[in-house]
């Protein structure tokens, strides 16, 4: 047999030398999932339906609304329909648009922040126990079963009764709530994603660790992470609206859609489709971020 | 990022790679407070070489430490035991080479084409990925992976810019030998590099792969279960059974005059076109047993036509028989075996 010399340069037959490829159009993968979202009616409402949600209770505001906060002892629990008051008033007479558009406001951002936190948290915790595995996976998994172990509404609850009410501590009980759940789920794809040939492939070439877990895992957990986050926004929305109701949340007279159902109880009797316009509004966009949550996965889930 | 490592050192007597009762032992968790109080012998106190230039084949069922072995050559796992020599440089010990530096000469290609490639990266970006860890500018780094893909027959232009899952399994396997190219290896290891392809693109990927072999200087170690294939492709053959070196020699020996009992009954077992090549041998009855608890004294004792009380005492080792070595009692003057002289 043969030896060669195993000095190779394979570059060296290349003449040309360098060439730079020009940026090509190439069928990536996120412009395939666009074109599976273009064709799925649901998600697309539900993108719509949350996008007015979303930008109405940010311009609020600008948007020529009667104050929310103006009571009235003259016109209280007007019906739907009325004249100036397109959706009637509540129980203290003040504009139920109005306080429903700026609800959005608390009812959002209360619903989006302890995820998004959490998100930054659990997907930190998640990703390393998953590609480090051993030790490290078993201290933080086995910290975050036990948190796992309370269901998350009692998790709550319990929480921002031990901190008190108000709303920086339903932020703070809600993203410890949500930590565990998004740790899990990040830590279990990342595992899977570890458990691939193409990572260690990676380890094979000598790269280093946050340069594989950067280049090689991120771009394949992330997607999945996200779409897991989104469905949990809808259950933040619910638990935060529901603190409020029990009075462990947002304090009157902020306009929040929890809070607004609490104080609109009494009025069940004398105007009920009115009392449950708080309920419509976060059945609604709880109910969107979740089906936004399916159709994303279900794009996102390209096999060859 | 050439060392001068890539330059032969010891000359060509001296082995590229050197490993010595290398062990491996998987814990099964599930003992009190999920310690493992059971393990897998997945490799067994192995020690092979591996001359420079050669094709050594692998062959052995399915769950016999394959790929055990191919991770332990690349350190992709770490031995329980046992040592390393890559061209007289040890490995991870202290005036040796780092396990990095182990790994810029040997590559691996592994058997799911799919797997082994990101899906969201595009094959320039995959083949540029060690090359640019190693420390190579982006231009560079993408200039050397297209010129990899023209060495493996994919028209840059074509293939640069797709991804994955746009490419066929030959198209994707010629892409992850690209791959372990990049970083210029001495050695390339494969791993049932092409067992999962059709007949006739596996053909032209196997004629390739001589080809590059060629042109590059390459020394290969190929697995696979495919016995013709190995007969085809290898210099030296190497057979494993549960763990365990139980023949190595020339590929002429071992397939012309097999002498472990193992061996006999993998061969005959094959499927052949040629009626004269039909020996007479009994084919291999049953399942390997469980590697967990392998078998007293020598581990294929229980699916040996020739095994003897003797064989569950004594654990036979490799003994140099001529043309290979054999790791069986029969061969072993004064064993005890009735067969042996
Ligand atoms: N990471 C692992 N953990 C536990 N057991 C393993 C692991 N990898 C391989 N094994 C076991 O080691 C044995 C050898 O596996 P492998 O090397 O993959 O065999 P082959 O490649 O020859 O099919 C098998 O019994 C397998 O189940
Ligand atoms: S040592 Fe005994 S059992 Fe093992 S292969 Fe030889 S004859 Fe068979
Ligand atoms: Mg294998």
């Amino acid at each position: 047999m043969a030896i060669q010399s195993p000095s190779l340069d394979l570059t060296a037959g290349a003449g040309t030398g360098v060439r730079l490829t020009p940026v090509a159009i190439t069928r990536g993968y996120w412009q395939s999932v666009a074109r599976r979202l273009r064709r799925d009616p649901v998600t697309l409402v539900c993108g719509v339906v949350l996008l007015l949600v979303v930008a109405s209770a940010l311009a609020a505001p600008w948007l020529g609304l009667s104050d929310p906060y103006k009571t009235s002892m003259i016109r209280r629990l007007y019906p739907i329909g009325s004249p100036n008051f397109l959706l009637g008033t509540d129980e203290l007479g003040r504009d139920m648009f109005s306080r429903l558009i700026y609800g959005g406001r608390l009812s959002l951002f209360m619903g989006v922040t302890p995820v998004v936190l959490a998100l930054l948290i659990g997907g930190f915790l998640g990703i390393t126990a998953g590609f480090l595995g051993g030790r490290v996976n078993m201290l933080i998994m086995r910290i975050m079963d036990v948190f796992y172990a309370f269901p998350s509404v009692l998790l709550a609850i319990s929480l921002s009764g031990a901190m008190g009410a108000g709303a920086e501590n339903t932020l703070l009980a809600l993203t410890l709530v949500f930590i565990p759940p998004i740790c899990r789920v990040s830590e279990s794809v990342t595992t899977q994603v570890r458990g691939f040939d193409f990572v260690e492939a990676a380890r094979a070439s000598g790269a280093g660790t946050l340069t594989i877990v950067r280049v090689h895992v991120l771009g394949n957990v992330l997607g999945p992470i996200l779409v897991y986050a989104t469905s949990l926004i809808s259950v933040a929305i619910i638990l935060a609206a529901g603190l409020s109701f029990l009075g462990l949340g947002v304090k009157p007279p902020e306009p929040e859609w929890g809070l607004m159902l609490n104080t609109l109880r009494q009025a069940i009797y004398v105007n009920p489709v009115l009392a449950a316009l708080p309920g419509v509004m976060i059945f609604i966009t709880s109910i969107c971020f979740n089906l936004m949550s399916d159709g994303l996965r279900a794009a996102m889930d390209v096999k060859a | 990022m050439d060392s001068v490592l890539s330059v032969d050192r010891g000359g060509p007597a001296q082995p590229l790679l050197l490993a010595k009762n290398l062990r491996k032992h998987f814990p099964i968790p599930g003992g009190l407070l999920g310690r493992a109080t059971r393990v897998v012998r997945a490799v067994d106190d192995l020690t092979l070489s591996v001359a420079k230039g050669e094709t050594l084949g692998v062959v052995g069922e399915s769950g016999c430490g394959k790929s055990t072995v191919a991770r332990l050559l690349m350190r992709l796992i770490k031995p329980d035991r046992g040592t390393m020599i890559l061209d007289g440089d040890p490995v991870d010990e202290p005036h040796g080479i780092t396990v990095n530096e182990l790994r810029r000469h040997v590559q691996m290609v592994f058997q799911d084409s799919y797997a082994s490639l990101n899906p969201r990266l595009t094959i320039v970006e995959t083949l540029a990925f060690a090359p640019k860890a190693h420390g190579l500018p982006h231009a560079e780094a993408r200039g050397r992976s297209r010129d990899l893909l023209a060495k493996v027959g994919l028209e840059p232009d074509t293939f640069a810019d797709r991804y994955p899952h746009e490419l066929s399994g030959g198209q994707r396997q010629r892409v992850n030998i690209a791959r372990a190219l990049a970083l210029r290896p001495r050695l390339v290891i494969l791993d049932e590099a092409v067992s999962a392809l059709d007949k006739s693109v596996e053909a032209q990927v196997l004629n390739m792969l001589v080809d590059l072999k060629d042109e590059f200087g390459l020394t290969y170690v190929f697995i696979s279960h495919d016995l013709n294939v190995v007969q085809y492709l290898s210099d030296r053959v190497l057979v494993m059974y549960l763990g365990k070196i139980v023949e190595i020699g020339d590929v002429e020996a071992i397939y012309g005059k097999p002498q472990h009992p193992y061996t006999r009954a993998l061969l005959s077992a094959r499927p052949t076109m040629d009626p004269r090549r039909r020996t007479q041998e009994a084919p291999i009855q049953g399942d390997p047993p469980n590697p967990i608890d392998p078998p007293s004294g020598c581990r294929f004792r229980t699916r040996c036509p020739f095994a003897e009380s003797v064989c569950a005492g004594t654990e036979p080792v490799l003994a140099d028989t001529g043309k290979q070595s054999v790791a069986c009692l029969m061969y072993v003057p004064g064993s005890g075996h009735s067969k042996a002289a």
